[in-house]
């Protein structure tokens, strides 16, 4: 049995199924990552395990008890919420040692532990500092020490990254993935951001309408989706029916959607590709190291990502060109 | 702003002042008029050296401290449950609390006396401890709407829920949560609640009058009937207290600023 099992759990509020017959094991020191878009379910799987809901149906074990039921001071987990929720009386030190004062730990246990903490997230001198003093960053760390100090069985973060702006939000879901692996903690992360689930995750649980679409590890759900929603909702794809791809390839594809990444399409005959497509290019977007095209396919818009190359200039908008992609590239969609 | 805007404004300040100053300047005038001809502070040296001034004044201070821990201990628990549990109910429980505002105190306090007489199952007029404590119950329901109202407005300024979230999850218990998380965050809400109940309890008549106290507001209307000068000092006096209050709650609101997060 695994360190965190959750069973067939079943959530309505009122009529309406936020939640439907959801399953996860997750190993110890695994980093999970809820992914979905806004309403899919993930946040209420993440409030049902931390005890701030309770399930219509279906069990919750951590280290092999059942917490259903009990109540969220009793499960012993960390949280970190998307506004931060620092006590804004408190200092960032007595909001880190609020946990252990609960527990009644020492005063010099306390101390230390809070100084550990604050080391941990590189904030060692703001033990005296409000939370009000504070950037969203610094106050994000802080919330996740103070979830951390008390050394909860599991740790949850409810889309902590959100609310701050895009250079903080990498370089802090970094340093939550280090501070992760170096105290080895059970994680459960929710975001509704593909990029920052599949570079930060263990195994990624792709959400939609309240049931897990595909679990599987970034590498999995990216390249191999399971579903239609999964391969529309993490990264971009170019999708083309069944009797299309043989059209305009002239191979012969069998049933079902197919759909390639922008990636596996490339500029011109490349080796190894045995579809090829003639094009006009209608969009050029330079983007540095990497020239995003849209080139129009017999009536299908197909994007494809090409490395920049000073001797290769991009082609010109307008420019007929050939497209070629290997057909075990090509991801064939469920319904 | 136009020159027509600016100089109606002044006006309606002025007539304000006047309307409210003007009276106030005379009675002031006229409390230090004790002594014939010269101006001097013999009513308010009367006043102040009674016994029973002293003794009334004292006993209306130690009611209202009491019912500032009644208004907190009921008001503050029921406002974060409603915010936090019962968003619905908050129409209702608002109603409730100004209810005292359209029921006339005299009712209440009979009310009161019909229910706990020594006749009656709980006789808490009986004996003296438990008419006082009739008295800040009754106290506590007048300041009410005001108590109620401050402390709602100071739990909108923080994020109940998620701050509560976050303490259970950290272990904490409901009493906990109350006593270390809410309360310390809407203080200065509390605080101007706690004052404006100060000064309704220093002034208050009708229930002691009738629950038979010696409270302060009766003791002023006695010496109102009776002596020339010296109500006009305690008026001056009970105005100082309650300004004093009203300074005191822009203080608290000001000193808050200090330790409150921006959210």
């Amino acid at each position: 049995m695994s360190f965190l099992d959750i069973s067939h759990l079943e959530k309505a509020f009122g009529t309406n199924r936020v939640v439907k017959d959801f399953s996860l094991s997750v190993e110890k020191g695994e980093f999970i990552s809820l992914l979905g878009p806004s309403g899919c379910g993930k946040t209420t799987v993440l409030r049902m395990v931390a005890g701030f809901e309770q399930p219509n149906s279906g069990a919750i074990t951590i280290g092999g008890s059942n917490v259903v039921g009990k109540r969220p001071n009793q499960r012993n987990i960390g949280m970190v919420f998307q506004a931060y929720a620092l006590f804004p009386n408190l200092t960032v030190a007595e909001n880190v040692g609020f946990g252990l004062k609960i527990k009644g730990a020492s005063k010099a246990e306390i101390t230390a532990r809070v100084q550990e903490m604050l080391a941990l997230i590189g904030l060692p001198d703001k033990g005296a500092s409000y939370p009000f003093q504070l950037s969203g960053g610094q106050q994000q760390r802080v919330a996740l020490a103070r979830a951390l100090a008390p050394k909860p069985q599991v740790l949850l973060l409810d889309e902590p990254l959100s609310a701050l702006d895009a250079k903080v939000r990498v370089s802090l879901r970094n340093e939550i993935r280090a501070i992760q692996r170096e105290l080895g903690i059970t994680t459960i992360f929710v975001t509704h951001d593909q990029e920052e689930a599949l570079s930060i995750s263990d195994r990624i649980v792709v959400m939609n309408g309240g049931i897990a679409d595909q679990v599987g590890t970034p590498f999995e759900i990216y390249n191999r989706p399971s579903t239609r929603f999964v391969a529309n909702f993490v990264g971009q794809l170019n999708v083309f029916r069944a009797d299309e791809a043989g059209r305009i390839g002239g191979v012969s594809m069998g049933q079902g959607d197919f759909a390639a990444r922008p990636e596996a399409v490339h500029l011109g005959r490349a080796s190894g590709a045995d579809i090829v497509l003639p094009a006009t290019v209608t969009e050029v977007h330079f983007l540095g190291s990497v020239i995003r095209l849209t080139a129009d396919v017999a009536g299908t818009r197909v994007s494809l990502d090409t490395f920049n190359r000073a001797d290769a200039p991009p082609p010109e908008v307008g420019a007929v060109v050939e497209l070629s992609l290997a057909a075990r590239d090509l991801i064939q969609l469920g319904a | 702003m136009s020159l027509w805007a600016r100089i109606t404004g002044w006006i309606v300040l002025i007539f304000g002042l006047t309307y409210f100053a003007l009276p106030l300047l005379g009675l002031t005038e006229f409390s230090l008029k004790a002594r014939r001809g010269v101006y001097s502070l013999d009513a308010y040296t009367k006043i102040i050296g009674d016994p029973e001034f002293q003794a009334t004044f004292t006993y209306s201070i130690m009611m209202a401290l009491v019912t500032i821990l009644f208004g907190v201990l009921l008001v503050v628990p029921t406002a974060y449950w409603v915010r936090l549990k019962m968003p619905w109910a908050r129409p209702y429980v608002e109603f409730i609390t100004l209810l005292p505002l359209v029921i006339p105190a005299i009712v209440i306090v009979f009310g009161y006396i019909r229910l706990y007489n020594t006749s009656s199952w709980l006789p808490m007029t009986g004996t003296i401890m438990g008419t006082n404590l009739l008295l800040a119950f009754g106290y506590t329901v007048l300041a009410l709407p005001y108590m109620y109202r401050a402390v709602d407005t100071g739990m909108r300024t923080i994020d109940v829920a998620t701050l509560t979230e976050a303490a259970q999850s950290l272990g904490a218990g409901w009493a906990t949560i109350l006593a270390r998380v809410i309360l310390p965050n809407v203080i200065p809400a509390v605080l101007s609640g706690a004052f404006l109940t100060f000064a309704i309890v220093i002034g208050e008549f009708t229930l002691a009058a009738l629950l038979n106290r010696p409270a302060f507001g009766p003791y002023l209307a006695r010496i109102g009937a009776n002596k020339p000068y010296e109500p006009f000092a305690l008026s001056v006096i009970a105005f100082g207290i309650t300004w004093g209050c009203m300074g005191l709650i822009q203080f608290a609101n000001r000193l808050s600023k200090h330790t409150k997060a921006a959210q």
